[in-house]
């Protein structure tokens, strides 16, 4: 370890970890590498593509663009704890609607995606078709042209397309 | 690309933040959201030996009030907060807006007011808002509290009057009333704009995105609209003091053409000229 690696506790999906970590650890190399949680992608080096997003306390942030010792403190959520936010005992209602609706191709935007759209909905409840698609403007697909991925999170959200 | 090695300072109080300034000078910086920060550490563009970061200070510092016809927004009051505020909305509604345009939604939950002025990018959209709603900007450091007219504040590319060991803690703006308008040009989803144009009525404010090296007034445009110039008089001054950058967005001539062009709609639509 570096000599000025630090101890830090993240909650990652209502479980916690001890980690040591250097201070210039970026918060999604220490989800995939430290946890080995590697369902949270990385795309680019510019905090432009958003494969990275998680939920920081609920809300969507790029993990690469957060410090693993900012995060400490924080509630996060990354694809694979959201099921667990619901209540039932399937998929999430965000996750399901991607299914129903084929919002996905090769699948690497679709974490990243899913957590966008979860968060955009949780802010602006009376999104219309050209909201979602400013909405995820943070978020690149080079799959799907986005139209499966507009008609789920407006079908999640209760609004057929 | 990962950033080079840094010691990191997490701050419980602006007295600790300020503190540790005071200790590593200008080998530490201050990390509020971390959204130019981090980016800029990351190309190694920026290489800090300390960063301190004040990302979790609340009170004061983080949240809006209006009280006495001033609007007090903390530092470290994120976008979307602002973009979300009622209080806000009533009474500076410009600001509100402006912060609804910057980057995307995971961005506006991270970037704050304080961190998007004090890092002085001249294409980024919050420092033409204050510019043209007359802000004043607090900042305090080991000498005590200082105001600073947002007009006096941004000094050159990147570049603002703070020292290494100020922070800026509040940013205040009159309740505004007039008319308003934000005219921002990009052409990719999520970018920065090209140029952009912020008009406020009861400033009398009129300033430009990205049309130099620091975030601007067009005070030709100002001055005509206050000799009671039409929309498209005063708009034709827009890029007269300017000295806008070429780059792969555009040349100098075409964003001397996008102020005139924006300046004039702006103008209109806030009814002012
Ligand atoms: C993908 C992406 C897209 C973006 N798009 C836009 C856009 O369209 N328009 C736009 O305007 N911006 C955009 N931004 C920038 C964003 O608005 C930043 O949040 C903002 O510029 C910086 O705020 P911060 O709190 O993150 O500051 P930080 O990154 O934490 O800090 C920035 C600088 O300010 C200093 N600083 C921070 N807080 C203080 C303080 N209280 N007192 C003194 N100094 C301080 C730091 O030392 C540093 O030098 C974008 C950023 C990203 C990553
Ligand atoms: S990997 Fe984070 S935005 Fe691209
Ligand atoms: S499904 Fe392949 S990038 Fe979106």
């Amino acid at each position: 370890m570096p000599a000025n690696a630090v101890r830090i506790r993240l909650s990652v999906n209502g479980r916690s970890h001890d980690l040591e970590v250097e201070p210039r650890t970026l918060l999604v190399h220490a989800l995939r590498d430290e946890i080995g949680l590697t369902g949270t992608n990385i795309g680019c080096d510019s905090s432009s593509c958003g494969a990275c997003t998680i939920l920081v306390d609920g809300q969507s942030a790029k993990s690469c663009t957060m410090l693993a010792v900012q995060a400490e403190g924080c509630d996060i959520t990354t694809i694979e704890g959201l099921a667990d936010t619901t209540d039932g005992d399937g998929l999430h209602p965000m996750q399901q609607a991607f299914h129903e609706c084929h919002g996905l191709q090769c699948g690497y935007c679709t974490p990243g995606m899913i957590l966008a759209s979860v968060s955009l909905l949780e802010e602006y409840p009376d999104l219309d078709e050209p909201g979602v698609r400013v909405g995820l403007e943070g978020n690149l697909c080079r799959c799907t042209g986005y139209h499966n991925i507009v008609k789920a999170v407006l079908s999640a959200a209760g609004k057929e397309a | 690309m990962i950033p080079a090695a840094f010691d990191y300072v997490r701050a419980g109080s602006v007295e600790e933040a300020l503190a540790a300034l005071a200790e590593h000078g200008d080998d530490a910086k201050l990390m509020a959201g971390g959204h130019s920060l981090i980016p800029l550490m990351r190309y190694r563009l920026v290489t800090p030996g300390v960063v301190v970061d004040v990302g979790n200070l609340n009170g004061d510092l983080r949240g809006i009030s209006v009280a006495d016809g001033t609007v007090r927004v903390g530092a470290l009051t994120r976008h979307s907060e602002l973009e979300h505020s009622a209080e806000l909305a009533d009474a500076c509604p410009m600001l509100a807006h402006v912060a609804s345009m910057v980057g995307d939604p995971a961005v506006r939950h991270r970037g704050t007011l304080g961190g998007s002025l004090a890092h002085a990018d001249p294409a980024s959209d919050l420092p033409a808002a204050v510019l043209a709603l007359g802000a004043t900007l607090v900042a305090r450091g080991p000498g005590g509290e200082r105001e600073i007219a947002a007009a006096d504040f941004f000094t050159g590319f990147l570049e603002s009057v703070l020292a290494d060991d100020e922070m800026l803690t509040e940013i205040r703006l009159p309740v505004s009333g007039g008319g308003w308008n934000y005219q921002k040009f990009n052409r990719r989803a999520q970018d920065w704009a090209i140029v952009g144009v912020a008009v406020a009525e009861n400033a009398k404010g009129v300033s430009l995105v990205n049309m130099g090296s620091t975030p601007m007034r067009a005070t030709a445009v100002e001055q005509a609209v206050a000799a009671g110039a039409s929309a498209v008089d005063a708009a034709a001054l827009a890029a007269d003091n300017a000295s806008p950058p070429s780059d792969l967005n555009g040349d100098a001539e075409y964003r001397g053409h996008l102020a005139r062009v924006l300046t004039e709609r702006a103008l209109k639509a806030a009814g002012i000229a």
